[in-house]
């Protein structure tokens, strides 16, 4: 029988130096199922301590800023759908009020109310598609059909709104495609009614779980400093403390006319940014509820617009003028004047930016998108070392991004 | 408030939407750095580029967006790139704000824009070996025909890369010109029936 020999925890300690391991370097994705898209890690781990993290990105870059500068304003709106595709109406907003903002025109306060409508639709859409694979990432299965399904109602909303599920291209510069159809608001407040209910249980579900609160307490704390200087935007600035929402503090498209509270994290953990999308749902319900209310009747497009907006249909097909004016729009783009503007609008994942560069005519000259998840992710080499590796999932998942915007 | 009264160099440029200067590279450094201390301009909200077209000079402007978290203002920075057209160079502003690192790195990718004093100045969206600064206006918007960047792979497949088939558009229509010209077509002039495809060959 070999003879047995315990080790001493002063044995270890003599012999650390011989003992010690290398640092292994893992590589995280491109494809993995928990970077919610094509992210890769670079991972420097000691033990199951992260020592270094090196994000690498662009596996889904298409190059939309040349695209833009080769078609019209309008020909890109599709393609702003494809940056946070959770949230595509809210994109269409942002890129169409940026555009108008350098063309100079206001659109009528009917439009302003379906924009805010849209935008809070795709807000409430993409916050549960993040809560639901947050809690699906730190192990909660439940919660994530539960969000699915109610997202699945908003899905026939835009459906009926749109004429698509996920890839709306709803807006125009100067407008949107069409009115709201008859009985839709009725509709939406029936959902979200329905989706308080869900949100509820949702909420006991994961809010006091023992797993779930132990697993993000704690967990990629971000501090106020770290947020403003890495450029942090959205829920995961607010869940810092710092009470930033564009909404509010500059607000755009008439939400100055609606009562919402924005709530703020105290220590910028795992957990605060969870609280921080879970309330910011039911802020958004409450905004939509007052939008359909008050919602104004008259024009939803830019009438006076001539070289902007396309004439309605009817008279395209019965008037010499309006047909022209149709043709001239579709072949040449809307005519925007000459300048530069940035605009940056609240969406889901933070400030969406677009600085747009005019030389006149009906093609921007340059399009830059400021994607609120590229500078999201900007901030993983500076929270994620010193976390276990099983932490990755947990800050991913709390940091909500896409990379389809991320990479553009 | 009025910034140039503070700092004499810079030049007032034209916008409607926040207030906006040119400020000389030599300059930028300092600016920044009593933008965000002094000023309150404590964020950096995104940082990019506007290529003049070849032949310009400037040819390439950095162009920088802060926001005032105290007044809610936002306040744009525009400074021309020194330097010859192939290799602009700028002073980075990566140490003052961490996230102008990334913004910066996809600077140099899109425009190969020289930031000196970048800790870590390696493309961000494109492959490393790439070859081209894509949204550099001479550079057309399908792409060049060139070798796969593994070559290992690309010897066992045979695979390449090849400019994007643009068959579908987008189309535009030319603002001059006569009435022949300016039927719709790809804005890009490379996919003219006068001018060949870019790298010439790739897909029929």
């Amino acid at each position: 029988m070999p003879e047995s020999r315990e080790i001493s925890i002063g044995d270890v300690e003599s012999q650390a130096a011989t003992l010690q391991s290398e640092k292994m370097t893992l590589n995280v994705g491109p494809s993995h199922p928990t970077t919610h898209g094509v992210l890769r890690l670079l991972v420097e781990l000691e033990g199951d301590i992260m020592t270094k993290v090196t994000p690498v990105i662009g596996y889904l870059h298409r190059g939309d800023e040349k695209i833009a500068e080769n078609m019209t304003y309008n020909q890109f709106v599709p393609y702003t759908d494809r940056l946070d595709y959770l949230g595509p109406l809210a994109n269409n907003v942002a890129y169409a009020i940026a555009v108008e903002k350098l063309a100079g025109i206001e659109v009528p306060a009917r439009c302003q109310a379906i924009r805010v409508i849209c935008t809070e639709l795709a807000r409430i859409s993409s916050h549960l598609l993040g809560l639901g694979v947050f809690g699906m990432d730190t192990g909660a299965w439940t919660p994530f059909m539960y969000c699915f399904t109610e997202r699945e109602k908003l899905m026939d909303l835009f459906e009926e709104l749109t004429g698509a599920r996920f890839t709306n291209s709803y807006t125009r510069i100067g407008g949107v495609t069409r009115d709201i159809p008859e009985g839709w608001t009725g509709r939406v407040i029936e959902a979200l009614n329905s989706m308080q209910r869900t949100l509820k249980e949702v909420d006991t579900l994961l809010t006091r779980n023992r797993i779930f609160y132990d697993r993000c307490v704690g967990v990629g704390i971000i501090a106020k400093e770290d947020a403003i200087s890495y450029g942090l935007t959205g829920p995961n600035l607010r869940g810092s403390g710092i009470p930033l929402d564009l909404r509010k503090d500059k607000p755009y498209s008439g939400y100055e006319n609606y009562d919402f509270d924005v709530p703020v994290g105290k220590t910028g953990d795992c957990y605060d940014r969870f609280l921080v999308r879970m309330e910011e749902v039911h802020q958004s319900i409450r905004i939509v509820m007052q939008a359909i209310e008050k919602l104004p009747d008259g024009p939803w497009y830019a009438e006076d617009a001539k070289k902007i907006f396309a004439p309605p249909k009817d008279k395209v097909l019965t008037s010499m003028e309006e047909l022209i004016q149709n043709f001239m729009i579709v072949t040449q783009g809307p005519q925007i004047p000459a300048g530069e503007v940035y605009f940056e609008a609240e969406n889901p994942k933070g400030a969406l930016g677009f600085y747009v560069v005019s030389r006149g005519g009906g093609v921007p000259y340059r399009l830059k998108i400021r994607a609120p998840s590229f500078c999201n992710l900007s901030i993983l080499p500076k929270i994620l070392p010193g976390l276990m590796l099983t932490d990755v999932t947990t800050v991913l998942g709390s940091l909500d991004f896409v990379m389809g915007e991320c990479d553009r | 408030m009025n910034l140039k009264e503070t700092f004499a160099f810079l030049e007032e440029r034209p916008a409607k939407d926040c207030p906006a200067y040119n400020c000389p590279a030599g300059h930028l450094v300092n600016l920044m750095q009593a933008l965000r201390d002094q000023h309150g301009y404590s964020m950096l909200v995104d940082m990019t580029a506007v290529d003049e077209g070849p032949g310009q000079t400037p040819r390439f402007i950095a162009v920088y967006h802060l926001f005032n978290l105290e007044s809610f203002e936002y306040l744009r920075i525009a400074s021309a790139c020194e330097g010859d057209e192939s290799a602009p160079e700028i002073p980075t502003v990566s140490h003052i704000w961490a996230g102008a690192d990334w913004h910066e790195r996809e600077c140099y990718d899109m425009f190969g824009i020289r930031f000196k004093g970048h800790p870590d100045l390696r493309r961000i969206l494109m492959w490393d070996e790439y070859p081209y600064y894509p949204l550099r206006k001479e550079f057309p918007l399908a792409g060049f025909d060139m070798d796969f960047q593994a070559a290992d792979v690309a010897e066992r497949t045979g695979v390449r890369i090849q400019p994007a088939p643009m068959a579908g558009g987008p189309f535009v229509s030319g603002d001059e010109g006569p009435m022949s010209e300016k039927e719709p077509r790809a804005k890009d002039q490379s996919w003219r029936e006068q001018h060949k495809k870019p790298g010439g060959s790739g897909p029929a």
